[in-house]
């Protein structure tokens, strides 16, 4: 027993030093740094780095294409030797977009767009994912299940009855009714009815070339992927305990005070997810803008970018020494319009993506 | 907490008071009425707009337009017939889009889960890395996603060459690196099947990249809420991280897996890139009638793949019991 006991060096009121034998410096570091664990330690974490860099540059790779490509001058155009790196920097496609497609013009009118698309369906995704979440009534599994239904259905599959209804537009028959312009078929009855004229939209509203349908839909919660914000909100909701809000209205709150001072400061995170989601995806949107403006073309994003060789060859850039049909030139245009349009979103993106995984995160999905 | 109350004040409410049973029954219904205030927004539009948008889109896969007169009439199931049997393309592509989706989605589910066990871990700059890899989440979408895509096409060739070049030069090694993995992986003594399966993994893998964002990053969330506490009693009782991961951490995730597969199938066909929503688009502009059903006949059949692999992945699903 006692040769194992350690030798006091010295003892103080509130320290004890004591001398025991230990491993030398030398063999504890080979121990350390010459283990197979070591080893593979180190093997796996250059491995890792090696392929996150990877997969980072896979997925910049586009942007430093644009970005280089875009500022290119019009000689490095001809010029064979000049491959990726421009050989003369020159800022002439920028100027081109900004003034003769009127950049700002169109810069301010998407984000008036997308702000009250993203605001309206982050409010209605908010509103019906409570509901969901937190209230048993009959018909909510229903109501889940049509959500559901128009995550489902693609709108590509709706298109024609989309535009058709939009073009058209009628709650129930209401206006074309007092309007006087519904039909039962039977002379009498139609006679009767092309009587009334409170309203004069015999054939609907016609929300042609207008945005108003995007804000109806937004309204309702059916714009694109709502049914995914709707079900992630449930989600969130789902995870918040149900004391809170029973204390709630112990202290007297109704329910919709409940919700907006309880709950919606909780839900911050997950509102900001999915503001980003709404505002971006409203903001690269063409699928609906098309499909809304067969006619006349919005002063919007997706007119930004040009897909035809004309439109490219009206700009005005110092590119006229060479033929300004060339599909290079026409892509470097489209490379600079596209970082015009994507620099507001990557600058509110690297604002909000702290949010992202977090708002996921406590949205508590694996319940 | 209303199931208490009501229990408690069961016997009083029978032989005195009456009133206060009805109380506790408004209760209920008051937080009934007020959770259809909450979904009514989406009910009304639902009901309004939806199920009408709907209908219509059906009828319209069961109407032709009369050249003659410019009235609709009704026709059938000819409609179906013609975008199965006079139609050249709607099969083939049909048949084609659905190969690409059995191709795609294993890749991106494997994919996603292995990005998201990396970035799971410790290290230096994984805040940076997770930036950069949801970057595309938001940023290539819609109209993005083109000029994005135009711009792998054109990497590493010079710009006067034209669109051609780059084609012809993206083939060229696409190829080289084809033969390449080919000789590797066939070397290793892998199935023919099994190598195409990579090699096209490999080639399409920006594609792949580009459309896992919102995957990885429910798995990341998943598998943040596996209690450490777990892989901690594992390292104690001596598992190696790859017993770890396999005991631990895939079934925990499983039920993941099961939502990633089906927004995955979802996301992959409705986007507008897939090459069956390409021809409907093309096939809008020229018959909306044959159109409707062929979007119609297209749904169904992913709905159907939906079932299927629902199905299947639900009976390997492993659910923690949370008392």
């Amino acid at each position: 027993m006692t040769d194992h006991m350690p030798r006091v060096k010295k003892e103080t009121k509130n320290k004890i030093r004591v001398e025991f034998e230990r491993t030398s410096l030398k063999e504890r570091l080979k121990k350390k740094f010459l283990s197979a664990t070591f080893f593979k330690d180190v093997v796996w974490y250059i491995f890792r780095l090696l392929l996150l860099i990877g997969i980072a540059f896979v997925v910049l790779q586009p942007f430093y294409t644009m970005i280089t490509q875009s500022f290119m001058a019009a000689k490095d155009f001809a010029d064979p030797t000049v491959a990726k790196v421009p050989r003369q920097f020159s800022v002439d496609i920028y100027r081109a977009v900004i003034t003769d497609l009127h950049y700002l013009g169109v810069f301010f009118s998407t984000l008036g767009l997308s702000l009250a698309c993203a605001i309206l369906q982050t409010a209605s995704a908010c509103l019906v994912g409570y509901g969901l979440a937190k209230f048993k009534f009959r018909g909510n599994k229903l109501v889940f299940f049509a959500v559901i239904l128009t995550l489902v259905i693609p709108h590509g599959t709706l298109q024609a009855a989309i535009f058709h209804r939009f073009h058209n537009f009628d709650i129930l028959g209401i206006f074309t009714f007092l309007s006087g312009g519904a039909k039962t078929g039977i002379a009498g009855i139609d006679k009767i009815l092309a009587g009334i004229k409170v309203l004069n939209f015999p054939e609907g509203i016609s929300m042609r070339n207008t945005v108003w349908p995007l804000i109806v839909l937004s309204i309702f919660a059916l714009a694109f992927k709502n049914g995914l914000y709707i079900f992630l909100m449930r989600q969130f909701f789902r995870g918040v305990p149900d004391e809170l809000e029973e204390s709630a209205y112990l202290d007297g709150a109704n329910t919709l005070r409940t919700f907006v001072q309880v709950i919606i400061p909780l839900s911050v995170p997950m509102m900001i997810t999915i503001f980003l989601f709404a505002f971006c995806w409203q903001w690269t949107d063409d699928f609906y803008l098309k499909l809304f403006h067969p006619t006349e073309q919005p002063n919007l994003m997706y007119n930004l970018i040009p897909t035809r060789i004309d439109q490219v060859a009206s700009l005005t850039t110092q590119y006229t020494q060479y033929a300004r049909s060339d599909a290079g030139y026409m892509k470097a245009v489209q490379y600079g319009a596209g970082m015009l349009a994507c620099t507001p979103l990557i600058i509110l993106y690297l604002f909000c993506q702290r949010h992202l995984v977090q708002g996921i995160e406590r949205s508590g999905i694996i319940g | 907490m209303t199931n208490q109350v009501d229990t408690a004040s069961m016997p009083v409410a029978n032989t005195k008071k009456p009133v206060k049973k009805t109380k506790i029954a408004s209760l209920d219904r008051r937080k009934a009425r007020a959770g259809w205030l909450f979904v009514l927004p989406f009910i009304i539009g639902f009901v309004i707009l939806y199920v009408p948008i709907v209908f219509e889109s059906i009828r319209y896969s069961f109407f032709q337009l009369d050249r003659m007169t410019g009235q609709e009439v009704f026709a059938g199931w000819a409609n179906y017939h013609d975008a199965l049997f006079v139609d050249a393309s709607f099969v083939q592509t049909l048949l084609t889009g659905l190969r690409e989706m059995a191709f795609d989605i294993p890749a991106i589910l494997i994919f996603s889960l292995f990005v998201a066990v990396i970035l799971n871990q410790k290290m230096v700059g994984r805040a940076a890395f997770r930036a950069i890899f949801f970057l595309p989440v938001v940023i290539s979408t819609g109209l993005m996603e083109n000029v994005m895509t135009s711009s792998y096409a054109s990497a590493g060739t010079s710009m006067d060459s034209g669109m051609e070049a780059t084609a012809s030069d993206r083939v060229a090694s696409a190829l080289a690196l084809e033969e390449l993995l080919m000789g590797v992986f066939e070397g290793l003594g892998f199935g023919t099947g099994m190598v195409t399966y990579i090699v096209n993994a490999v080639a399409s893998i920006a594609t792949i990249i580009n459309r896992s964002g919102v995957q990885i990053l429910i798995f990341l969330a998943s598998l943040q809420s596996i209690s450490p506490a777990i892989y901690e009693s594992c390292q104690i009782d001596g598992a190696t991280s790859w017993e770890t991961f396999w005991k631990i951490t895939f079934p925990m995730v499983s039920p993941m897996i099961l939502v990633n597969g089906v927004y995955t199938i979802i996301d992959n066909f409705t986007t507008n890139e897939n090459s069956v929503m390409v021809l409907l688009d093309e096939k809008f502009v020229e018959d909306k009638y044959v159109s409707s059903a062929m979007g119609w006949m297209y749904l169904l059949v992913v709905l159907l793949i939906v079932g299927i692999v629902a199905a299947i992945f639900s009976a390997y699903v492993f659910y923690q019991r949370r008392d």
